[in-house]
């Protein structure tokens, strides 16, 4: 699937990368620890987490990820957005929760 | 080539600025994609724990055509017990740190799984100098 069906599953708000939502995606992680993000992730190219700061967008570009979803409502600031931009990386928002934002998007077809 | 970044032990949003920099110029150097992501993340691993541990610190990276060596310097407390700190899920970070997505005891056994050789150096009340080697042609 590409990042815009996930905007579209998750009916999430697009916070920055519009021009990168076309780009295919096969598998997710959802966690709020980055270290375990760091320790686990193979070639997930989305990240799913409750967590928001700057953090993220580094582990997410040291992963290669193209795209992070914040759960639960939370919403970044702008120096989240800011290098979010400058590393291509897509910030979409939705209101789900955790756990249902990953199952729908497993049901969808993507994998962990 | 030799690279050298100072990583500030007071603000955390920065950490992560010296291995983003070292993924961007190995990525035009045209290194392959798994050694640059194997010493970015253990390069960003250490700058999270000279954060957290030791007030911040300094990364010299040296960039070699079949290898890339990094040298993470810090004055801070020094590691008690290496054996200890070496063991996945065992942590000293504070709690203000597990709610910023880091502490969870993964640091130094990741910058071990990742690099292809590891030398900790360290002493208590005088610091810890860790030296971490990624191969190109890893054996």
């Amino acid at each position: 699937m590409t990042i815009a069906d996930i905007r579209k599953i998750l009916n999430a708000e697009l916070i920055t990368g519009e021009e990168h939502l076309g780009a295919e995606v096969h598998n997710a992680c959802g966690s709020d620890m980055m270290s375990d993000v760091l320790a686990f992730v193979k070639d997930q190219s989305v990240l799913l987490t409750g967590l928001v700061n700057t953090q993220v967008v580094r582990t997410a570009d040291m992963m290669d990820m193209v795209c992070i979803v914040f759960v639960r409502g939370k919403g970044p600031n702008d120096e989240i957005i800011e290098l979010a931009k400058k590393r291509g990386i897509v910030l979409l928002k939705t209101s789900l929760r955790m756990f249902p934002a990953c199952g729908l998007l497993f049901e969808a077809g993507l994998r962990g | 080539m030799k690279l050298h970044f100072d990583v500030p032990g007071d603000d955390f949003t920065r950490a992560g600025e010296a291995s983003g920099q070292v993924k961007r110029k190995l990525k035009r150097l045209g290194f392959p994609p798994d050694v640059i992501r194997r010493i970015s993340i253990a390069v960003y691993e250490g700058e999270i724990n000279m954060v957290i541990h030791a007030g911040g610190g300094a990364a010299d990276i040296e960039i070699l055509p079949d290898r890339i060596t990094a040298v993470l310097t810090d004055h801070g407390p020094g590691i008690p017990d290496v054996e200890l700190a070496m063991q996945e899920g065992w942590s000293t970070a504070p709690d203000n740190i597990r709610s910023l997505g880091f502490g969870a005891g993964m640091g130094l056994p990741n910058i071990k799984k990742y690099t292809d050789m590891l030398d900790i150096d360290t002493e208590v009340g005088r610091g810890t100098v860790l030296t971490m080697t990624v191969f190109v042609n890893r054996k």
